[in-house]
């Protein structure tokens, strides 16, 4: 929110209190999402076709066997109370076990963890370390040639296919060049180095399609801010373009900017899940695509909650984030 | 008359659109003299703004240039230099610290993530070249200067927590914090209360006594006019259509749209036969005259309008020393 | 280069380049409802000894691995892809419209209403979406409905948005003093006011709506790889992208072509409905 201006003092800064009930409120709200998000995978999981349990023995299992195993899992109770038991378990952490991997599936989740954790961290610094600049410098010079080629660019990248793209870097720079591995995570116990080999095509793929979607959000930041009046004003100081440009309107562009990279940040899940399974990776997005096809629900639920919940977090850092830089935030 | 400081000779600026080439601004003479306001007066639409944005090198770039004529001032070191010519880092360089500018919108013309005190600093730091404290300290002199209370608080506050009339303060104090010789004022009371324009053209007027800075005071509203200026140079579709000292410009106008403005202040109004008083009004409005080139462009809706003045583009003819108009028979006015 | 230069550059690079997409998306269209008469081959023929062929006189884009021409397939293959595309967008509007106007307009709606459309943009498209289809069973129609509640958020966002502004603009207000009914309020006068936003953001969902449901295809929790899409021919023919790369070039070309018109159209509505970006010009 923006407050009106009043000609009164900042209350935010006397008491310190609105700052608080305010971001209380915020978590409230998001938590609100999470239970929401939680309650439609609960449901929405029952409704599909097809009995885990009678999967999971395949077409020999005598229908004593399936019930048993049904007990085991507690399908054989009435939904609400599976709905209800689920998410007490789920509020401690516990997500139940793979059906299909017989393990928790917490423990499923962190075994995948580790390359999808380097993936997101290469393709955001990619997006970042591109697309910011590259959005700035097409804003400030709108319409000259170095926009029109950076625009394009961008307009290219935001609309290829990721696993496509994947496909193509790997025929070229894996298969013929040799220059990385084809595909993979290296052999069980493979060292850092090798393993981050691994992820240099995936993350280029990741880093390419979000530094297209960076770009073009931050040019279009950049120009809204540059027509303010405050910048008009800036200039009117005699500074410096460089100090036009970066001071004041990336210094109030950024705000949204560093909004967006955190929601890029969150929802890489999806870009992961297809990257992964283009380049074989052993990560989380992998994990949920077989999770899908052998319907072992407990995974995709605690996969689908866990993505949510890293949603709400990064949400709520970024709106901590709002707060310190941003003082007309307040209530 | 001591040398004018800035003198603004026949400017034509244009604006590159998607529809084309417009030319808002087509025919300006205007100069201040040192110590002195000039009040360049206009619709909206008339280039007012264009012309100071100009004088500013502020023209939004690429698409607005200055296709014809002088802006010359007159430096501190005494050289004169024509600011539409010269390097856009010369013209820079002056800005902030020589000529300075207040705009319109008090809300939206200060940053809302800097303090005002940062935003004053930051000026003096670059063209006093002050250390921070040294410009912190300066930056709180000038909130003093311009009567803002308890400055040394208000230096740490963001412009949200500001009224309008306190942060068109902020904004004059921002402007004057280099010792300007020129300041442009673009219409700077037209967004505030009534009494807090008052006090807002009274500080303008006492920093220009105190400073002997001239003030180039773009506005379109009359009565300001009448409290402000020494001179006035009324604009109409891009053209300086009349030029004068106030009090005879008022008493005598020589442009018929001049007198049309005049006539339009309510102060003026006469007495109608049902004994109430009436406004008179231009009929029209500014609609496209910008484009006209070969006839008079107020001839549209000027009521004394001849057959010459749809086919002579007047010239702006100098009537005695220190007047002038841009009517094909201002003799008759 | 001097200045006029390249304002006609630049002239012509935003508005000529809109209308280059739009032909291009015309003509992707006609050709997929003409498919049975432009196609060379049947799509589904399968003639093993001519498996894996590079292009070629006969066979312009070669063939896949079943000996199947891959240009027709990539024909038949705009039906499914444009198809299930133009059917998600359709879906979402309608039903991102209509929640979005009754969150923008009756208060006691919009919360719930919007919680809702939090919590399904907590999640990312594509998990979203494979996830609705496995529970929905792995279809046609079944993409389209589970692409459908992936984008209706975002309609409702806008529509909603708009809907707040629109109704408190004095003809609305006006409209409401003179007694007229609230349903007609909404739909003449919100309805009318809210279409270019909606159109806009159709042209982009359009867009994602083809990637993702190639992305689906190519995941295997899409369209069943039996039904020719763009997605679904990558989808074969990766394992054969060493040997025969335009299996999956040439399809992955159709979705880049479709999406980049699609996106570019959409800018260019943006750019010329939306009158503040119009000025700021």
């Amino acid at each position: 929110m923006i407050r009106r201006p009043t000609g009164s003092r900042n209350d935010a800064s006397e008491s310190g209190s609105p700052m608080w009930t305010s971001l209380a409120r915020r978590l409230g709200g998001l938590l609100v999402v999470l239970f929401l998000v939680a309650t439609m995978v609960f449901f929405l999981t029952r409704l599909a076709p097809g009995d885990p349990a009678a999967i999971m023995l395949g077409d020999q299992a005598s229908p004593e066997d399936v019930a048993r195993l049904r007990a085991t899992f507690g399908l054989d109770r009435p939904l609400l109370v599976q709905f209800a038991l689920w998410l007490k378990e789920i509020a401690t952490g516990n997500f139940g076990r793979s059906i299909f991997l017989q393990q928790p599936v917490t423990t499923v989740l962190w075994d995948r963890a580790e390359p999808t954790f380097f993936l997101a961290l290469f393709s955001v610094a990619i997006a970042a370390l591109v697309g910011v600049p590259a959005g700035i410098v097409s804003a400030v010079w709108r319409g000259r040639a170095v926009d029109q080629v950076v625009s394009g660019l961008a307009l290219l990248a935001a609309n290829v296919p990721s696993f496509w793209l994947g496909l193509i870097l790997i025929q070229f720079f894996a298969v013929r060049l040799g220059w990385f591995p084809v595909a993979g995570y290296g052999a069980p116990g493979a060292s850092l180095g090798e393993r981050l080999e691994h992820l240099v095509l995936p993350s280029l793929v990741l880093g390419i399609v979000n530094s297209a979607l960076i770009t073009r959000f931050t040019r279009a930041s950049m120009l809204d801010v540059l027509s303010n009046d405050y910048v008009r004003t800036a200039r009117s100081k005699g500074l410096p373009e460089s100090r036009v440009v970066l001071r004041h309107a990336f210094g109030t562009a950024l705000v949204p900017i560093v909004t967006v990279l955190g929601l890029t940040v969150a929802l890489l899940i999806g870009g992961a899940i297809v990257t992964e399974t283009v380049f074989g990776l052993p990560g989380i997005g992998n994990l949920v695509v077989s999770a899908v096809l052998r319907r072992d629900y407990p995974v995709i639920q605690g996969a689908l909650v866990m993505v949510a919940g890293l949603y709400v977090l990064i949400n709520l850092a970024v709106d901590l984030i709002y707060r310190l830089v941003d003082p007309r935030v307040t209530a | 008359m001591t040398e004018p400081l800035l003198s603004i000779e026949d400017l034509e600026v244009r604006f590159r659109t998607e529809d084309g080439e417009v030319a808002p601004v087509t025919g300006v003479d205007v100069s201040v003299a040192p110590g002195e306001t000039v009040a360049l007066v206009g619709e909206s639409g008339s280039g007012k703004s264009v012309s100071s944005l100009a004088v500013m090198g502020l023209l939004p770039r690429p698409a607005g240039r200055v296709a014809k004529g002088r802006i010359l001032y007159r430096t501190k070191a005494g050289e004169t230099i024509d600011l539409a010519q010269a390097s856009p880092d010369r013209v820079r360089r002056l800005r902030g610290a020589e000529i300075a500018m207040i705009f319109q919108e008090p809300m939206t013309s200060l940053n809302p993530v800097l303090t005002a005190g940062e935003q004053i600093a930051e000026s003096v730091r670059l063209h006093l070249r002050l250390d921070r404290r040294g410009a912190l300290r300066r930056a709180q002199e000038m909130l003093e200067l311009v009567e803002i209370p308890a400055a040394a608080k208000r230096l740490h506050d963001y412009p949200h927590q500001m009224s309008g009339g306190m942060r068109q303060r902020v904004m004059i104090a921002l402007a004057m914090a280099c010792n300007p010789r020129l300041l442009i004022a673009d219409e700077p009371t037209t967004a505030l209360d009534v009494t807090i324009q008052a006090q807002i053209l009274a500080l303008i007027d006492r920093l220009r006594r105190e400073t002997g800075m001239g003030v180039l005071f773009i506005t379109h509203n009359l009565g300001v006019v009448a409290e402000v200026a020494d001179r006035v140079a009324v604009m109409y579709a891009g053209r300086i259509v009349e030029t004068g000292p106030v009090g005879d410009l008022f008493r005598h106008p020589r442009h018929p749209y001049t007198a049309g403005l005049l006539d339009s202040l309510p102060a003026r109004a006469t007495r109608g036969p049902d004994g109430r008083r009436h406004v008179r009004s231009i009929p029209g409005s500014l609609g496209r005259a910008a484009a006209i080139r070969d006839a008079c462009a107020f001839a549209p809706r000027c009521d004394r309008v001849r057959e010459e003045c749809r086919r002579t583009a007047p010239p702006l003819e100098a009537i005695g020393v220190d007047r002038a108009a841009r009517c094909l028979f201002w003799r008759e006015m | 280069m001097n200045a006029p230069a390249l304002l006609f550059l630049r002239r012509l690079f935003r508005r000529k380049l809109v209308l280059l997409a739009a032909l291009v998306l015309l003509a992707i269209v006609v050709v997929a409802l003409a498919a049975p008469w432009v196609s060379p081959f049947d799509p589904g023929a399968m003639r093993v000894v001519r498996r894996l062929r590079p292009p070629s006189a006969e066979h312009w884009l070669g063939t896949d691995e079943l000996g199947r021409d891959v240009l027709s397939r990539i024909i038949y293959g705009a039906r499914a892809s444009l198809g299930i595309g133009f059917s998600v967008v359709l879906a979402s509007c309608l039903t991102g419209t209509l929640f979005g106007i009754l969150a923008g307009y009756d208060r006691r709606l919009d919360g719930p209403i919007m919680r809702v459309v939090d919590a399904l943009m907590a999640l990312p498209d594509i998990l979203l979406a494979i996830f609705l289809v496995a529970v929905l069973g792995a279809s046609a129609g079944n993409v389209v409905l589970a692409l459908a509640i992936v984008y209706t958020p975002r309609v409702v966002r806008v529509v909603r948005a708009s809907t707040l502004v629109v109704r408190e603009l004095p003809f609305v207000e006006a409209a409401r003093a003179l007694g007229v009914g609230t349903p007609r309020i909404l739909t003449v006068h919100i309805l009318l006011n809210v279409a270019s936003p909606i159109l806009i953001q159709a042209t982009f969902i359009f867009a994602y709506a083809v990637l993702a449901e190639a992305g689906l295809s190519f995941l295997g929790a899409g369209v069943p790889p039996e039904i020719p899409t763009w997605g679904t021919m990558i989808a074969s023919g990766q394992q054969y992208a060493d040997r025969a790369f335009w299996t999956v070039l040439y399809p992955g070309l159709a979705i880049v072509l479709s999406a980049l018109s699609l996106q570019i159209l959409g800018d260019g509505l943006r750019d010329m409905l939306d009158p503040k970006l119009r000025k700021a010009l």
